[in-house]
């Protein structure tokens, strides 16, 4: 797509294209990492920033929105933090730098720094189509992160911790992860703010199960009130694998969560729940699309927003079912509890159906508080705004519940619940 | 203890006048009933007692231990000692039921200027409080009132109300839904509440449940207002001959 022949950069595509001279020559990689660098960064020059005339962004015109990006700024002070369940396993990127003492028992664990100084990451620095300006982004310009192979049969009791933390400047990480078969795990992707600095963040997680892996993936975003966040989440599902993706963002001014899912294998089942605290001035966009390309496979998405003040929430959820994928179970909902009258939600479902013996559905809803709820925590003596706190964190606590995993449920309950503090 | 002095009430939404002139007073140590037909402001004037939104006062009074409660939120008025079981206990998807019941006990001590329960000590209150109430452990593990029974919810009320020990107690057809067992498990569970400090509203449309809440006084509420009161005998005279004998007598 060439939007933007004949147009002027922006300022934020002007700063992007000048950091990228500044930091080839402190960017890992070899040679095929080079080029692979040079074409998205050349496509990215080509096509600019999107705008709202591109579907695929049509309800978060970065262009407009991304109005800076700053500078790297490898001197930024943050720190490693502890996790957000005890006893976990924590992998640490500081500032984009990932911690290489960082082990894993019964995983293979290397820095994704090194996976582009050997060329062995090359491959996946491509962009997923036209419209991938985070992988774009990301791959033009990704330092650091972890490769992570759990072998077949691996069962881990405690779950794994990857911490992004980062004060100021420039952040972009990967994660690729292969499950391999039958392999239990839970694993956090938790991206912080040190400090209240700008700062300007990509990051892609490639996660890949195969047969017979079930697998949690956890991505707690909490970045600062001047931070843009862009990350994606790249998954393939093998035979009975199953995956449980919760995504939560509880932070960042510009933010852009993009889940992109191929159930592959049949048997297999994608959960995805999405919870959007927001608040403030701010933006944040979450978009989905699963492709259900063989039979007998299921995926239920549930997104739950709460918003206050001026906040904007965007879900764009796409379900793509293949002619041959019959009996799909897919099913969609988005439930938005809407807390002032500046507040702003869009939900947009897509359901692209080819196979004619499924069972595909969306649904979306937009609520205040319930009156008759908040009467009868009142009438037992509650203050109007703790009242009113339980009953917020009462409609995302309820999917957060569905984990089952007690410390898991406790430590996001806690998080939730910091944040409602703040904002309520 | 409380006194309710000419009130005039009306649906905050539309203006509809449902409460049209009422008097009542009911001392400390006392069991009052309440009764009437449908639609005669029953369940209004709970609401109106407990401080729901939906409804204006537009005159009159309503005084509790000698002030008027018309400026106070719910929340003011269940701190201050009164307490509404409620007709249609709501469910709560989301908020446990044991936290609802630490936050409402802990956050009307706070008001009271006392100091909040220690985590042993409230598990041990509501643990006696629910063995006297046949409520089993696995239900307080549960949503508030998600999933409950009408038996259930009726009887999770009552355990609230013996845990928050309030001086004024407002029954709302607590009998609707309620088996006799659990009619009697109930009644037991008030009249371990009746106290010489204590007073008790207990809104009803049939007399079965005064048979087991012996009322000292009764009251019948038609169109608004109090049209009768007499002592318990009243309650089994309406039983015997309707509503339709007393209101014509005093149209």
């Amino acid at each position: 797509m060439n939007m933007q022949t004949g147009m002027k950069l922006s300022v934020a595509e002007t700063a992007l294209c000048e950091a990228y001279d500044h930091a080839l020559g402190e960017l890992p990689g070899d040679g095929a990492v080079l080029a692979a660098r040079d074409v998205l960064i050349s496509d990215f020059k080509e096509a600019g920033l999107p705008t709202r005339r591109v579907e695929a962004w049509h309800y978060t015109d970065l262009r407009a929105l991304l109005r800076a990006v700053p500078a790297f700024d490898p001197a930024a002070s943050a720190a490693r933090i502890g996790p957000l369940v005890e006893g976990s396993t924590v992998l640490s990127v500081v500032n984009g730098v990932a911690d290489a003492r960082g082990a894993v028992e019964g995983v293979t664990l290397r820095t994704f720094a090194n996976a582009l100084a050997d060329g062995t990451a090359a491959d996946g620095l491509v962009a997923r189509d036209g419209d991938d300006t985070i992988g774009r982004i990301n791959g033009a310009f990704v330092r650091d992160g972890f490769v992570l192979d759990f072998p077949a049969g691996t069962e881990l009791e405690a779950p794994v911790e990857i911490q992004t933390i980062q004060n100021a400047g420039q952040v972009h990480t990967r994660f690729p992860a292969t499950f391999g078969a039958n392999v239990k795990a839970t694993v956090i992707e938790r991206h912080v703010a040190a400090g209240d600095n700008a700062a300007f963040v990509t990051t892609i997680s490639d996660i890949s199960l195969a047969d017979g892996a079930e697998v949690t993936w956890v991505i707690f975003q909490g970045q600062g009130a001047a931070d843009t966040h862009l990350g994606q989440i790249r998954i393939t599902l093998g035979t009975d694998a199953k995956l449980r993706l919760y995504v939560i963002n509880a932070g960042g001014k510009l933010v852009r969560q993009e889940i992109h899912a191929v159930v592959a294998g049949e048997g297999s089942d994608l959960i995805l729940r999405g919870i959007n605290l927001l608040g403030g001035e701010t933006h944040t966009d979450v978009t989905f699309t699963v492709g259900h390309d063989v039979p007998n496979t299921t995926s239920t998405e549930v997104i739950r927003n709460v918003i206050f003040d001026r906040a904007r929430g965007v879900f764009q959820g796409q379900i793509r079912v293949a002619p041959d994928a019959q009996k799909t179970d897919a099913k969609m909902s988005c439930n938005t509890l809407l807390l002032s009258d500046e507040a702003d939600f869009s939900a947009k479902p897509e359901l692209e159906i080819f196979a004619d013996d499924v069972q595909c559905g969306h649904g979306a809803t937009v609520i205040d508080i319930d009156h008759t709820q908040l009467f009868y925590l009142m009438a037992r003596g509650i203050p109007e705004n703790k009242a009113r706190a339980m009953l917020v964190n009462a409609f995302v606590a309820e999917i957060v519940e569905e984990l089952e995993d007690e410390p898991l449920v406790e430590a996001l309950e806690g998080v939730i619940a910091d944040w409602l503090d703040k904002h309520a | 203890m409380l006194e309710i002095k000419n009130l005039h009430a009306r649906i905050a939404e539309d203006g509809t006048e449902i409460i049209r002139g009422l008097n009542l007073s009911v001392k400390a140590g006392e069991v009052a009933a309440i009764m009437g037909p449908n639609g005669s402001g029953k369940s209004t004037l709970s609401y109106i007692l407990s401080g729901r939104e939906d409804y204006e006062v537009t005159e009159g009074d309503i005084l509790y231990d000698g002030e008027s409660i018309l400026e106070l939120d719910p929340a003011e008025r269940a701190a201050k000692g009164i307490f509404l079981a409620f007709q249609y206990p709501v469910e709560i998807p989301g908020v446990a039921t044991m936290q609802f019941l630490k936050v409402a006990m802990n956050e009307q001590r706070k008001a009271r200027g006392e100091a909040e329960l220690t985590t042993p000590d409230f598990m041990r209150r509501v643990k006696e409080a629910a063995a006297e109430l046949k409520i089993a452990p696995e239900m307080l593990r549960r949503p508030l009132n998600v999933g409950f029974s009408g038996g259930e919810k009726k009887r999770a009320e009552i355990l609230q109300m013996s845990l928050l020990e309030p001086k004024l107690c407002i029954l709302d057809e607590t009998d609707s839904g309620l088996d006799i067992d659990a009619l009697k498990i109930v009644a037991d569970g008030v009249n371990a509440l009746r106290s010489p400090d204590r007073a008790v509203v207990v809104i009803t449309h049939y007399q079965r449940l005064l048979d087991y809440i012996v009322p000292d006084t009764v009251h019948v509420l038609y169109k608004g207002q109090v049209i009768k009161s007499g002592d318990k005998t009243l309650a089994h005279e309406l039983e015997a001959n309707g509503y339709a004998d007393i209101i014509g007598a005093a149209a």
